[in-house]
């Protein structure tokens, strides 16, 4: 049985292209690029070409661009370097439905006498401008925001966000993980100061990422050793990974109009006839700012773990926002973040699609869907919102 | 990924006995319902019986369950373990029944298999007729987790009976600490209280107990005079030669008798037992078990630094 893997928020496949560029590095290019022989200097020049295509899809300039490990590190390193680079200042400001590598560091500096701000979200996923402006001080070190949103592809105001931010002098970082390679962006014309991207998401290999770090801004760098990427990131550089996201971002730039376009359609048609099929589902997220890939669709009265497992006996990848599969008990805080009723929240599935997702993918998943939902909430003891053992739970809920 | 065995993948891709049992009005046949769990948990059990008045029968048992692949296997699995059963045999169906007739659970599925066995009790009491607070003190101890309104009684309750020893075990029998885990320390007071609990009641136990001697041919029998600690160190001593340290040799681990008190063994982890990362299992279930099949089962090991 073949795989229809939809769960390219998760990770992506490394790109044919990309594995046979990297290929050479891993065998007979093995020098060292900081070593001053010809053969060393082979490597550097590989390395500065895949620095090049990198800035050319972020709109940056070459030597903005950090190669990092992964979109972790890149997260860590943005923000410590903010802190560093301004240590008067104690502020930080987030939001709520964050990825956990930039949630546990605030949470992490919380404990080392910074104050931080987690601005909330909106039943959509949307954050308050408002908010925003009202939390900004001068004592505002940080404002670190992810531009999309992983699990619904929810996309925030970024560009609104980072006037604001300027004008009360803060730097700005965004975690752009998710929205690289699935949405224009241009550095160039941007508030963004970081911006944290990684590899696997964009069909490089897992183990290589990158942070775009605006020229000007002070900079300290979290690994401290030799020399490399200008001293922002000490350790010899990972030259396979990065000649693979090098190449990777240039497929990226090639597809990202036609990919996007089709992908969003591809996206679009799951989403309506799944909604259209299955009563008592709904879109988790923005409907309109989404990435084109994304969507996260909440089936009522029924568990995502489940629903996940009957799906992977087709052969269907996905992910699913629900507890029993994240090794927490609690579902995901971005759908808790949202206040999504309970009925909703456990039983969302999330798919991400690429550009090698296909139409008959598409309509495999669409045949059995049904089915699966119909299966389980036959199961289920909750099955309409009037169910009264149902609505006795919801009132004791209202009561805590 | 899923670890589930074969008999959990069974049962939920094709669950037996799912469903509602609908009172008739058959004369002599009652129905019993059981419920538990709620959906802001993420998991929920509604459970059916077919009880035969007369003879305190189970005819027919059916569930309804909101939850994961496990919740869902452990709930059709339930309802095979008890139907023909009368009322009272069934309230000794415990969760570890039925998480072994599944071939085991995942640890952090285990809270799945409790919810099971409180669905049956539940429905039992509730078709006795017996008032909620009466049988059910879970409810009413002093709430501990608050993420999943957990109280100190029934963290106390499973811990007993499953002889948890780590609140990460607690969150995975019952979830208490899986939320935010500001109650993991809590947690922690509850399972030492019970520990010291348990180590003075099978003190007193002891005294007058049934106790065990070797025989001289090596077998292990029942004596009515009490062990003195001499005899209670040599056999402990003896059954950690004779039946534990081999296999662990074979695996090339080894195990060392440090100390005794009351009915707490201190043993030293050696070999590959010491770095070993499931040396917890290796106490509880090659050491611990052994001690307590030949010994007392009140004996509970502990590893200490060597
Ligand atoms: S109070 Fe127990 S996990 Fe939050």
């Amino acid at each position: 049985m073949s795989v229809i893997y939809l769960d390219n928020n998760a990770t992506t496949k490394v790109d044919p292209q990309v594995l046979e560029a990297m290929m050479p590095y891993l065998t007979e290019y093995y020098a060292n690029p900081s070593s001053m022989h010809t053969f060393g200097g082979q490597l550097a020049k590989a390395v500065k070409t895949a620095r090049e295509q990198l800035a050319a899809l972020l709109g940056a300039d070459e030597s903005e661009i950090v190669f990092t490990s992964c979109g972790t590190e890149g997260d860590n390193a943005a923000i410590r370097a903010a802190l560093l680079a301004q240590p008067e200042k104690r502020h930080i400001i987030t939001t709520q439905v964050e990825h956990p590598a930039v949630l546990n560091v605030c949470k992490q500096l919380e404990t080392q006498g910074y104050s931080v701000t987690y601005l909330s979200v909106n039943s959509q996923g949307q954050l308050d401008l408002d908010e925003l402006e009202a939390s900004l001080t001068g004592n505002t070190a940080l404002v670190s925001i992810m531009y999309a949103n992983n699990e619904t592809g929810t996309i925030f105001p970024i560009e609104q966000i980072g006037l604001r931010v300027k004008e009360r002098g803060a730097l700005f970082h965004v975690d752009a993980v998710q929205a690289v390679g699935k949405i224009p962006l241009n550095m160039k014309t941007s508030t963004i100061d970081m911006l944290t991207m990684s590899g696997h998401k964009i069909h490089a290999p897992k183990g290589i990422g990158a942070l775009y770090v605006r020229r000007g801004v002070r900079f300290r760098p979290l690994l401290i050793g030799g020399h490399q990427e200008r001293g922002r990131r000490a350790g010899t550089e990972n030259v396979p990974g990065i000649v693979g996201l090098g190449k990777a971002a240039e497929l990226e730039l090639l597809h990202l109009e036609e990919a996007t376009t089709r992908e969003r359609k591809l996206r679009d048609r799951l989403e309506q006839t799944l909604l259209a099929k299955i009563p008592d589902c709904e879109v988790n997220g923005d409907p309109k700012n989404r990435l084109p890939n994304t969507t996260n669709i909440g089936f009522k009265y029924i568990e995502g773990e489940a629903i996940l497992l009957l799906l992977n006996k087709y052969g269907i990848c996905a992910s699913s926002g629900s507890a029993c599969t994240s090794g927490s008990l609690e579902p995901s805080h971005v759908l808790r973040a949202m206040g999504l009723p309970y009925t909703t929240l456990h039983g969302s599935i999330r798919f991400s699609l690429c550009r090698y997702t296909t139409d008959a993918e598409i309509d495999r998943v669409i045949e059995v869907m049904p089915e699966i939902v119909e299966r389980l909430r036959a199961l289920s003891p909750f099955k309409n919102d009037d169910a009264g053992w149902l609505q006795s739970q919801e009132q004791t809920l209202a009561h805590r | 990924m899923w670890d589930y065995t074969d008999k959990v993948l069974e049962l939920f891709y094709d669950p037996k006995n799912q469903g509602t049992i609908e009172e008739t009005g058959e004369s002599g046949v009652k129905v019993a319902t059981g419920e538990v769990g709620s959906i802001s948990c993420g998991d929920a059990l509604r459970l059916h019986l077919k009880v035969e008045v007369e003879s305190d029968k189970i005819l027919d048992a059916r569930f309804q369950t909101f939850g994961c692949t496990s919740a869902i296997a452990s709930s059709s699995a339930l309802t095979e373990m008890v139907k023909g059963l009368t009322l009272d045999e069934a309230l000794k169906v415990s969760n570890k029944d039925i998480a072994n007739y599944l071939g085991g659970l995942p640890e952090a599925k285990m809270h799945c298999s409790v919810m099971g066995q409180e669905a049956l009790e539940a429905a039992i009491y509730n078709y006795r007729g017996i008032p909620l607070a009466a049988h059910d003190d879970d409810d009413e101890g002093v709430l501990i987790c608050s993420c999943f309104g957990i109280t100190d009684t029934k963290i106390r309750r499973v811990v007993k009976e499953n002889n948890l020893t780590t609140a990460e075990q607690v969150t995975n029998y019952v979830k208490a600490g899986g939320g935010c885990g500001s109650c993991l320390t809590k947690i922690d007071d509850i399972i030492k209280d019970v520990e010291q609990e348990v180590a003075t009641t099978s003190k007193n136990a002891n005294n007058g107990i049934k106790t065990t001697e070797i025989l001289n041919s090596g077998q292990i029998a029942t004596a009515t005079r009490p062990l003195t600690n001499v005899q209670k160190i040599a056999l402990i001593q003896k059954v950690l030669d004779e039946e534990v340290r081999p296999v662990l040799i074979a695996d090339g681990g080894d195990v060392e008798l440090y100390d005794i008190e009351g009915n707490t063994v201190k043993v030293i982890l050696k070999g590959a037992c010491d770095s070993c990362p499931s040396s917890t299992a290796t106490l509880k279930i090659a050491i611990e078990s052994r001690l307590r099949d030949r010994i007392s089962k009140d004996i509970v090991v502990q590893a200490v630094e060597p």
